[in-house]
C-alpha cells in the first residue's frame, strides 16, 4: 500500500464545522439516543437538569474517541471513497490538531460527567473512549476480521453509561442493553462490508468479507441475526419491558432475519439485499430503544 | 543565524483565512461560556441538594 499523498492546502482556512464534523455527529446521534434510554430506564431520579448536562458529556466523549480514531486512521480514511473527504485526509484540519481535539475533549467529557453525574458512570465513559480508541482503533482494526465484533463493545456501552448516569448501579438489565447493541454491530457492518469490499480490501483493513470471502460472511451475518432477534427479547423477560416492546421487538427480529436470510440467499457479487440489510438494522435499533422509551414515557410499563 | 533552515518563514493569511480564523476563535469562545456556564448551573444543583439533605 503506498503512503496516501494529503492534499497540500492552507489548514487556516478550517471553519468550526470541520472541528465539529471531527465529532462524528451521526454516530454521535446515536449515542445520545441511546444513552437516554438508558437513562430513562434506570430508576432513580436525577434532576433534568443535571440529567441533560450528563448526557451532553457522554455525547461529547462520543464525539472525543471519534476525533482520536480520525487521527489514528487517517491514513486509511484517505484511500477509502466513503471516509475520503473527512477534515483530517481532504487536509482541512491537521492531523496533531485532531488528536488534541479529541484528547481534550476526552478529559472534559470525562470530568463533566464526574461533576454532575457519578464516579461510576465517568469511569464507563474512559473506558468507552479507550476501548474504542485503543483496543479497536489502534489494535483490533487493522489485525483481525473479529476488529468489529470485540470493537462493537463501545458502541454497545452508551445506555449502561446513561444508566450508571441516573442511577450511580450498572445491573444486569443495563448489560441487556449492552448485549442488544453489541449482537447487532456484527450484521449491521459485516452488511455494509460485504458491498463496500474494494474499499476495505485498498485500505488493507480484514474485514470479515476481505478475509473470510462472501459465502461465509453471509452465514456469519445470519448467524448474529439468530442470536439478536432471541436477544432482543429479552428485556421483556426480565421485567424492563413490557408487551408493547415485546410485541416491536418480536416484529423487528423477524424483519431483521428476513432480511438477513436474503443477504444468505444471495448470491455472490449481489448486494441489493446486503444494502436493505443495513438499512433496516438501523430501523431495527432505533425501533427498539424507541420501545423501551415509549413505554416507560407513557407509563404502559413501571 | 544565517543558515538557510532557521529562516523563519512568516506567512500572511488571505482574507478568507482570516475569516475562518475569526470564526474558529468566536466558536472557541462561545464554547468556553458555555462549558463555564454549565459547570457553574451543576455546581449550584449539587450544592443546592447537599444543603437540603443536611442536618441542622
Amino acid at each position: 500500500m503506498s503512503e496516501p499523498v494529503m492534499t497540500p492546502r492552507s489548514y487556516a482556512s478550517a471553519g468550526p464545522g470541520d472541528y465539529f464534523a471531527l465529532l462524528k455527529p451521526r454516530v454521535m446521534s446515536l449515542v445520545i439516543f441511546t444513552a437516554f434510554v438508558g437513562m430513562v430506564l434506570a430508576p432513580g431520579a436525577l434532576h433534568p437538569v443535571l440529567a441533560a448536562v450528563s448526557l451532553l458529556a457522554i455525547a461529547v466523549g462520543a464525539g472525543a474517541s471519534g476525533a482520536l480514531n480520525m487521527w489514528w486512521d487517517a491514513d486509511i480514511d484517505a484511500v477509502m471513497a466513503r471516509t475520503a473527504g473527512r477534515p483530517v485526509p481532504s487536509g482541512r484540519v491537521p492531523r496533531a490538531e485532531a488528536a488534541a481535539f479529541g484528547l481534550f475533549l476526552s478529559g472534559l467529557s470525562v470530568a463533566l460527567l464526574a461533576l454532575a453525574a457519578n464516579y461510576l458512570a465517568a469511569g464507563l465513559l474512559a473506558f468507552t473512549i479507550f476501548f474504542y480508541v485503543v483496543i479497536y482503533s489502534m489494535w483490533l482494526k487493522r489485525s483481525t476480521p473479529q476488529n468489529i465484533v470485540i470493537g462493537g463493545a463501545a458502541g454497545a456501552l452508551p445506555p449502561v453509561v446513561g444508566w450508571a448516569a441516573a442511577s450511580g448501579t450498572a445491573p444486569l438489565e443495563a448489560w441487556v442493553l449492552f448485549a442488544i447493541i453489541f449482537l447487532w454491530t456484527p450484521p449491521h457492518f459485516w452488511a455494509l462490508a460485504l458491498y463496500k469490499r474494494g474499499d476495505y480490501e485498498r485500505a488493507g483493513v480484514p474485514m470479515m468479507p476481505v478475509v473470510k470471502g462472501e459465502a461465509s460472511t453471509r452465514k456469519q451475518i445470519f448467524g448474529y441475526a439468530v442470536i439478536l432477534a432471541a436477544a432482543g427479547a429479552a428485556p421483556f423477560f426480565l421485567g424492563i419491558a413490557g408487551w408493547l416492546y415485546l410485541g416491536v421487538s418480536i416484529a423487528l427480529g423477524a424483519g431483521f432475519l428476513w432480511w438477513s436470510f436474503k443477504v444468505l440467499r444471495a448470491p455472490e457479487g449481489d448486494y441489493g439485499s446486503a444494502k436493505k440489510l443495513f438499512g433496516f438494522s438501523l430501523l431495527y435499533l432505533f425501533g427498539l430503544f424507541a420501545a423501551l422509551l415509549v413505554e416507560k414515557l407513557a407509563g404502559l410499563h413501571v | 543565524m544565517s543558515d538557510p533552515k532557521h529562516v523563519l518563514e512568516i506567512k500572511m493569511l488571505t482574507p478568507d483565512e482570516r475569516k475562518q480564523q475569526k470564526r474558529r476563535n468566536l466558536a472557541i469562545a462561545l464554547a468556553l461560556a458555555a462549558f463555564m456556564a454549565t459547570v457553574f448551573l451543576v455546581t449550584i444543583l449539587r450544592l443546592g441538594g447537599s444543603v437540603a439533605e443536611r442536618s441542622f
